[in-house]
């Protein structure tokens, strides 16, 4: 079938809830997701979104901006950065005003809580700038999201995986997606479209992502010519729950939680001497890696112990109930009297599609425009995040840009054309619909998805090197070809959902391989990205972001643009 | 340890009779049901349908009748339900494929109950101020995560799919109780109707079923009372 709208957003997430409020009542507008929308992965965020409210304590945004730039090894971008902390201040009072329950302070405003990485003037210690509602701040965001866009009245596609970019004449004026429930077909024309598809950390053994988190968005883009951006960069977040990955927020130890090795030691001082076990996310990650690596894991096996069990039932149960209770659920311990087992597990790409500050997706190292095409969230790469994103700041980053790539939209749709649409757009699709159905190669989804998850934890997660990823190279040219010949063995139309999976894995083959070329080319270590033969930063030669271009079936082109420096000149990172 | 999964299959193009088929799975008892059910898709049978996506509890995807009681897939562990597992589709809903469930009347009842602050006041340029204390009376409800559990557990909902169901009266508890909304009223004359919390016999099957501990039956009196005494801002 046909549909047409002003402006059509793939992700019904924090980024494309947000946008689309700020698009319905203004133009036509759409939701496509391949879920329904209250199950999208903001509802997992826990601990907080970062604002400089300074409702407990004195705090400015312009800590909030150097902390950011700081936290990303200053690879973002700080006039981006500088924005979004200056907004977030709004963001959060936007979400309050639309509902959102956040837990309270006595005075009867917006309870703050403490967060890795983020400080009081300019490092001297930790700060509460984290706006929370317990430790469900996510469910609440996108409950409240949702709340209002029925409200508005915004229109909405539930269960369409959006498969192709439209483009004609080099502008972006569509999609083409499956539906999941009848097996058909469908093109989608519009003047805007905004990608804000969300992560890809299901290319990982151990992850806190969904299973649905396969880099969709991204891996569409990246085939219709789009570069993706610091795909170097994948965040390992600290406290995974050991062999599952799923998340223990941060916000744990914002409330006073402290990791623990084998002997007992509290090692993060070691670390981190200021702020020790709220350092940011990659130093946290490594430390646990190299507390493992010297036998001090938990009975010398690979994994720590987060220890809660000195905050008291009541602050544990009453302000961290959900982890609480997978704790409980998953491991049959009690956190009230138990160190939980952790280890890091993959939870954010930094990288993505390269967008500026209004959403607008920029395909080339001097930011040319992409006509009608916009990306927010997980899925974009402002640069916000640079080399590590501090935790907090992706919740900013949805709403601040999900809302500014919103606005920017109405701006575009009010002077732009609505190109027409070429014949053969659903071709790709329905060729690789009956390519995945067709029996030829006998090729198994899930033996090559195993096998594409733990050979990328073993060789290109949180430690790299030369040799790991030219092995994990060499493999993925062995699994992209194994999936050539996979082939799913449902041949209905109804909820196909071995069909979905099985293209998703086809994006996750792309995008790993955009991390691998990426990392291998950046022979220097710097925030999430840390390569043992090159240990040490290296500003001379790579302030500067990566774009990884695919140019035919075997090769990765890459190119570079420089990093925006405004106020804070990089200095060495010390907590 | 080795599992049996006897999950009630459908398909209308190529199963139209309903019925149950078993599959082995191994796994470890402290896998997830889903776990063993990802394992039958992905190695014995791919055609298995249900939804997942974040495997923990909060998107609200895996609602399923597993051994007579509703329950997310993802949430339940082997070793609480054993060697031997009875798997089938959430009942009260057309079932669209196996364990797919159609979900549109069950969003369409939330609709029905104006699942959104409204407040004509021009909001303050901070936030709106809300006690701990205002805060918590309405804290319980707000853990929703619209899974459906609770409603496709409740007999009155499956005898009358015009009754609202609990999930729908959890959500407008969670505004009629929040101190920054004006519509409260108009809401509770929504839950006044033939179609609201009238029907609701106090089975307590919502409050069991709920996979987030949410008081469901407690908060559907709440409102009968609410209705009948007032006592809301």
């Amino acid at each position: 079938m046909y549909f047409q709208h002003d402006a059509i957003i793939i992700g019904a997430g924090g980024a494309g809830l947000r946008a689309a409020i700020e698009l319905s009542g203004k133009v036509d507008v759409a939701v496509i997701s391949k879920l329904y929308p209250t199950r999208s992965h903001t509802g997992t965020a826990q601990g907080g979104i970062g604002a400089a409210l300074g409702n407990d304590e004195q705090d400015n945004p312009e800590w909030h901006t150097f902390d950011t730039v700081k936290g990303s090894d200053y690879l973002g971008d700080q006039d981006a950065i500088e924005l979004m902390c200056r907004e977030s201040i709004q963001a959060v009072y936007d979400l309050e005003h639309m509902g959102l329950p956040f837990s309270r302070t006595k005075e009867g405003r917006i309870d703050q809580r403490r967060f890795g990485g983020h400080t009081r003037n300019f490092g001297e210690a930790p700060v509460r700038r984290s706006c929370y509602a317990a430790d469900r701040t996510g469910h609440m965001i996108l409950q409240t999201l949702y709340q209002a866009c029925i409200s508005n009245k915004a229109a909405f596609y539930n269960e369409f995986e959006v498969m192709d970019l439209i483009v004609c004449d080099g502008v972006c004026c569509g999609v083409v997606a499956y539906e999941i429930a009848t097996g058909e077909v469908h093109t989608f024309h519009a003047k805007a479209v905004l990608f804000a598809t969300g992560g890809y950390g299901k290319m990982f053994k151990v992850t806190s992502n969904a299973l649905s988190l396969t880099g969709d968005g991204l891996a569409v883009a990246y085939r219709r010519g789009i570069p993706l951006e610091d795909m170097e960069f994948f965040q390992f977040h600290p406290t995974g729950i050991y062999k599952m990955g799923i998340l223990i927020t941060e916000g744990a130890r914002g409330e006073g939680g402290i990791l623990l090795n084998g002997l007992g030691e509290r090692f993060m001082e070691r670390y981190a001497p200021t702020i020790k076990d709220l350092a940011p996310r990659d130093m946290v990650s490594r430390a646990m890696y190299m507390e493992i690596r010297e036998g001090r894991g938990i009975d010398g096996k690979d994994y720590l112990h987060l220890d809660l069990t000195h905050l008291g039932r009541d602050v544990i149960e009453k302000k961290l109930p959900d982890i609480t209770d997978f704790v409980r659920t998953y491991l049959g311990i009690d956190p009230v009297e138990t160190p939980i087992p952790v280890q890091p597990t993959a939870h954010y790409g930094m990288g993505g599609i390269p967008t500026d500050i209004d959403g607008a997706v920029v395909v080339d190292e001097k930011n040319t425009r992409f006509p009608g095409f916009f990306a927010a969230g997980e899925c974009a790469c402002v640069s916000v995040h640079g080399a590590n994103r501090l935790g907090t700041n992706s919740l900013v980053d949805i709403q601040v840009f999900g809302k500014r790539a919103g606005r920017e939209m109405v701006n575009y749709i009010g002077s732009a054309d609505l190109v027409p649409v070429p014949e053969d757009v659903e071709d790709w699709v329905r060729g690789e619909i009956a390519r995945l159905k067709s029996d030829v190669g006998g090729e198994s989804v899930a033996d090559i998805r195993a096998e594409l998850q733990s050979e990328m934890m073993a060789n290109a997660s949180v430690f790299r090197t030369e040799k790991t990823l030219v092995e994990m190279q060499k493999k993925l040219i062995t699994l992209k070809d194994r999936y050539t010949r996979a082939s799913v063995q449902d041949k209905g139309h109804i909820y196909n959902t071995e069909l979905t999976e099985a293209f998703e894995l086809g994006c996750l083959l792309e995008l790993a391989e955009t991390l691998v070329v990426s990392a291998l080319a950046r022979t220097e270590s710097r925030g999430a990205h840390s390569r043992e033969d090159f240990p040490t930063r290296d500003d001379a030669n790579w302030m500067k972001h990566s774009l990884a271009y695919r140019t035919d079936k075997s090769s990765i082109r890459l190119g570079y643009k420089p990093v925006v420096v405004t106020k804070f000149q990089p200095m060495e990172r010390k907590y | 340890m080795d599992v049996t999964l006897k999950i009630r299959r459908y398909d209308p193009e190529t199963r139209p009779k309903p019925e149950f088929v078993t599959y082995r799975a191994s796994v470890e008892p402290t896998d997830r049901v889903l776990d063993a059910m990802n394992y039958v898709k992905w190695y014995v049978d791919g055609s298995l349908a249900y939804r997942r996506s974040c495997a923990h509890g909060i998107c609200g995807s895996d609602a399923m009748v597993i051994n007579g009681v509703n329950r997310l897939a993802c949430k339940t562990l082997i070793e609480d339900v054993g060697a031997k597992i009875t798997i089938a589709p959430l009942p009260g809903f057309p079932v669209l494929k196996d364990l797919i469930v159609d979900m549109e009347p069950f969003f369409a009842q939330l609709r029905a109950i104006k699942p959104y602050l409204e407040n004509d006041e021009p909001p303050p340029i901070r936030e709106r101020l809300q006690s701990p204390e205002e805060r918590e009376v309405f804290d319980d409800t707000t853990k929703c995560i619209l899974c459906a559990s609770c409603t496709g557990s409740c007999p009155i909902y499956w005898s009358n799919p015009d009754y609202v169901g609990p999930a729908a009266i959890v959500n407008a508890h969670r505004f009629i109780f929040d101190s920054r909304d004006k519509s409260a009223a108009e809401r509770l004359e929504i839950l006044n109707s033939r179609s609201g919390v009238w029907r609701c016999r106090t089975i307590f099957n919502c409050t069991e079923a709920c996979p987030r501990e949410i008081e469901v039956t407690k908060a559907i009196e709440e409102l009968k009372r609410a209705i009948l005494y007032g006592g809301i801002g």
